[in-house]
């Protein structure tokens, strides 16, 4: 050896594989404007496809007229349901088991529904021509109350299940009722809460939310009538599952269908389901033979392309007097909107909300979630969630703050003192799950003494006293959150999406050269897998991440997956890309110990080829293994250096965090001012940190967004009143605070790397810590429990109820 | 309906094209002059997707109509690498502090940034946040955007970048 030969340090450097800080491949064109988003897809003779929405929430479409319209320049077909009929496609399935209308059959449900699709040469034309439809309605009374909705007199808004007496998930009790999910052990519950020296009772609400990507849905369709071929360029996030719902309800043979997701301009949930302007862009390029674009604007992405959360739960918890769980009891009312079109593992009506015992080692606890339609806008998606964990975790920390304040505790110490104990897992919860790794004590000591919490309570207790005695205007809060998420969906034993297993898979090939290309059944829609899947192959097989081609999104070469959602990326393609390369180092081994003329046992793996045990000079890098696989392979083997593997998870994995938030509250105007964020994230074994760290900030950006203002509401009336960026909360730089980030390591035992997920941590943590700010900011006032979304007026108006403003 | 003629600069380049009083000028950027980098994120001047530059000031080109851009210069994200076609500072910048994620809002965000550091060459950090507040992004939370921006600054003055600390 002499100087130049490169250290240890510096070839595992060179492979920039797991740990490192890697910049990302993708930003090169992102950079420079030339990412290949759906709009940016133009064939030639395409045309463009827009709706007929309707302004009424709830009424009878007795007359669609399109005369007018189709005499306007350029508009070539207004598609109605009736088009529709013909093809059998007026209805599609939706994810969690139900019926959704793709345009309006005899009746809208919720505000801004599909009607019909105007076919035309341009976008300008086809809005012309959408202002020539002529539509008669007769208006129904609307149900926007999710708590009057089973009323005995409540309108019935779903005719078409009219004596239907059970759903997908079990048995009816009202025509407009969906469904019961219960989990838990009822009697051992109930008898927890007799036995409680303590109990708390609270509703808390999680308000109707949306995803909005900055990329709104969109696809091209293109059917090629001689080869009977469909091609689909859509935002989709799970291109595959596009793939076979295409071909189960349009009757096409699946080979013949190519769903290519291009970039994708964020999801965050989103862009998992199928909506009806997809379907409707296929029919009509099957109708006019030519290729039809569907972009939505914002309004119809906000007002009628899924929502996220509006869920209503009545929580209890039994303790005893010192502070110990004893029980939890929660009821959840699910408000569905008119067609129940959750994205969730279809097992599971409710998502993974039974994680709602969260880090806490409750005894028994019972779940009922009834879910229920109204005259809204169909979704129930898992905003940055995994699920329904977000409502569920939510749940639980705000509760434990309800009891910690009951008992006069701190809610810190509370949750210290029930914490489950690093020697309890794996830990069977109390609703099911199987917690396969943490460390919760070490985390939560760890943020309470990187903030200093004990100086900021007393901080906060010297700020009460001086606002008692009218010196200061101003109430501090301190918002600690503790939260264990379910993510990696999921096992087949208990996950599957429309019947099939939510694995995934990843194919690698090398070529001779010591390069090679990665496909898998993922979607990065701005997690950087380009960059950090290449990570995981270097690490493991020694090439570097510089010279792995990482390709996602087109299902005629991608191995089949079930895509990028619930923070199931890494968890399990993660998985399938670690075991595929272990594929490849193995068959390596085997052509390494033959070019060494050795046997396979006598060698040992070192960073980025095989070496002779005890004989250091005996080496063969990987590159040279790869040309040596198309030349000289051993006697009776194949050429070649590729694999594929498809996961099947055998657990979920259960990241956790401890987040705290500082608040300052103006009573008199409401305003409020984030004082310090710190997170702390344990996702297991960390791929790419610098990753991590921007994922971490943008999940907390949209808590912060969540819990202090960003809200679907409805008028009495059902009129969407927050249907653009005019009134849907949309932090900007000047208001968003600054994050700090830390972290702990907890391996997950059961995953080939180790790796936990980290995407929607921040969400799930960061909603509970800032609604925990507020109110523990108000609570010295006597209040309990103020609901979501905290924005200035509301907090105004809390104050004023309080008696704290005149 | 009856088509004007436009003629304008785009990235040092003469274009023209014939459009309807209508038209809006990000469609003319992305349809007739097929430069998409420029986006669309809604439709109220919100988002700031479509942030251009034009006669030295940033534009959100969904709320203007191609007529009115008739005989002005125009920068666009296809014309902000260097002459040779290497990353400008701000590019480099984004890449290096990780200022984006699904690269939707990155053009509108850099267009912007780069007429910030023109009217601003030294900003802090609540002028830089000030001054890309017509700019919506989803993924980042901007804390890496507003370093990439400070990344920038200190490369245009010459001076070397000090993270800020933590």
């Amino acid at each position: 050896m002499n100087d130049m030969t490169p250290t240890r340090d510096q070839r595992a450097a060179a492979l920039e594989g797991m740990g490192c800080k890697r910049k990302r491949v993708e930003d090169i064109r992102f950079t420079q404007g030339k990412g290949n988003y759906v709009d940016d897809v133009k064939l030639p003779g395409m045309l463009h496809g827009d709706f007929v929405r309707s302004p009424h929430p709830h009424a009878r479409v007795k007359k669609i007229d399109d005369s007018e319209a189709l005499k306007v320049p350029g508009v070539l077909a207004v598609i109605t349901a009736e088009t529709l009929k013909t093809v059998n496609l007026a209805w599609m399935p939706t994810l969690a088991g139900d019926v959704q209308m793709v345009l309006a059959d005899g009746k809208v449900l919720f505000q801004n529904q599909e009607v019909a699709f105007v076919v035309a040469t341009d976008r300008y034309a086809a809005d012309d021509g959408i202002n020539k439809v002529v539509v008669e309605y007769e208006p129904l009374p609307p149900l926007v109350d999710p708590f009057k909705s089973m009323d005995p007199d409540a309108p019935v808004l779903r005719e078409d299940l009219a004596g239907k007496t059970a759903g997908a998930h079990g048995p009816r009790k009202h025509h407009n009722h969906i469904f019961e999910w219960t989990v838990g052990d009822r009697e051992l519950t109930d008898a927890a809460f007799k036995k409680a020296d303590v109990t708390i009772k609270e509703m808390i609400s999680y308000h109707r939310t949306h995803p909005s990507p900055l990329e709104t849905c969109q696809c091209v369709c293109s059917f090629d009538k001689i080869k009977g071929e469909l091609t689909i360029w859509g935002t989709f996030q799970a291109p595959h599952v596009i793939r076979t719902v295409v071909s189960l309800i349009a009757k096409l043979p699946e080979q013949k269908i190519h769903v290519i997701a291009p970039d994708i301009g964020g999801g965050f949930g989103n862009k998992v389901g199928a909506y009806p302007g997809y379907i409707c862009a296929a029919v009509a390029s099957i109708v006019t033979g030519k290729p039809v674009k569907w972009v939505e604007d914002r309004i119809e992405n906000l007002t009628a392309t899924s929502f996220a959360r509006d869920y209503h739960m009545t929580t209890e918890i039994a303790a005893t007097r010192d502070g110990k769980v004893t029980g939890l009891r929660v009821h959840v009312l699910a408000d569905h909107g008119a067609f129940d079109a959750c994205a969730d593992p279809s097992k599971w009506p409710a998502g993974f909300f039974n994680i709602v015992t969260g880090s806490y080692d409750f005894p028994t606890a019972h779940l009922a979630v009834d879910g229920v339609y109204t005259n809204k806008a169909p979704g129930g998606v898992a905003y940055r969630c995994s699920f329904r964990v977000t409502e569920a975790a939510y749940c639980i920390e705000r509760a434990m703050d309800i009891l910690a304040q009951k008992l006069g505790m701190d809610p810190a110490e509370l949750r210290l003192k029930n914490f489950i104990k690093p020697e309890q897992f794996p830990y069977h919860s109390a609703l099911g799950w199987e917690y396969d790794s943490g460390d919760y004590h070490t985390a939560m000591r760890k943020m309470m003494e990187t903030t200093n919490y004990a100086a900021l309570r007393k901080e906060q207790a010297e700020k009460r006293a001086a606002f008692k005695r009218g010196e200061t205007r101003e109430i501090m809060g301190l918002g600690v959150s503790f939260f264990t998420e379910i993510v990696g969906a999921g096992p087949s034993k208990n996950c599957d999406i429309l019947g099939i297993a939510m694995f995934d898979s990843c194919e690698i090939r090398l070529h001779p050269t010591g390069t090679g290309i990665a496909r898998m059944g993922t979607k990065s829609q701005g997690q950087g897998h380009e960059t950090t899947w290449a990570q995981i192959i270097a690490t493991e097989i020694g090439i570097p991440a510089d010279n792995i081609q990482v390709e996602e999104g087109n299902t005629d070469t991608a191995p089949y997956g079930l895509g990028t959602y619930g923070s199931r990326s890494t968890p399990v393609a993660g998985a399938a890309i670690a075991m595929a390369a272990r594929k490849i180092k193995a068959k390596a081994q085997m052509i390494a110990a033959y070019k060494l003329e050795v046997h396979e046992d006598d060698l040992e793996w070192d960073i980025d080829g095989f070496r002779v045990k005890g004989l250091p000079e005996r080496f063969l890098s990987m590159k040279d293994i790869c040309w040596a696989a198309y030349n000289s392979v051993p006697p009776g083997m194949e050429p070649g250096l590729e694999a594929v593997s498809y996961y099947d998870p055998p657990n979920m994995t259960y990241p956790f965090g401890a987040y705290l938030c500082v608040m300052d509250i103006d009573v008199d105007t409401g305003v409020y001012k984030v004082r310090r964020f710190y997170a702390l994230d344990d996702c297991g074994t960390r791929i790419n940190p610098m990753i991590i760290e921007g994922q971490v900030h943008g999940g907390l950006t949209e808590a912060f967004a969540i819990a202090m203002g960003q809200e679907i509401r409805y008028d009495e009336a059902g009129n969407v009143v927050t249907g653009s960026f005019m009134d849907f909360f949309m932090p900007t730089a000047v208001e968003t605070p600054h994050w700090e980030t830390d972290f702990t390591v907890t391996p997950s035992p059961h995953h080939p790397i180790g790796a936990k997920g980290v995407g929607e941590s921040p969400n799930v943590g960061g909603v509970p810590a800032f609604s925990n700010a507020v109110n523990d900011a108000f609570s010295f006032l006597g209040s309990t429990h103020i609901q979501m979304p905290h924005d200035y007026w509301r907090n105004w108006k809390a104050a004023k109820e309080l008696g704290a403003v005149a | 309906m009856a088509k004007t003629h436009v003629t304008m600069k785009v990235n040092g380049a003469e274009v023209e094209g014939l459009v309807e009083p209508r038209t809006l000028l990000v469609h003319f950027i992305r349809e007739n002059l097929q430069m998409t980098g420029t986006h669309i994120g809604c439709e109220t001047t919100h988002c700031g997707a479509c942030t251009v530059d034009i006669d030295g000031m940033s534009v959100k080109s969904c709320t203007m109509f191609a007529v009115q851009a008739n005989g002005s210069e125009i920068t666009t994200i296809e014309g902000m690498a260097n002459a040779d076609g290497s990353l400008s500072a701000l590019q480099e910048g984004f890449r290096m502090m990780h200022g984006l994620q699904c690269g939707f809002c990155t053009p509108g965000m850099i267009m912007r940034a780069h007429r910030l550091l023109k009217e601003n060459p030294s900003p802090s950090e609540e002028e830089i946040r000030m001054g890309i507040s017509g700019n919506i992004c989803r993924c980042t939370g901007y804390q890496n955007i507003v370093k990439a921006i400070q990344y920038a600054a200190a490369k245009l003055n010459g001076i070397e970048f000090k993270e800020a600390a933590e």
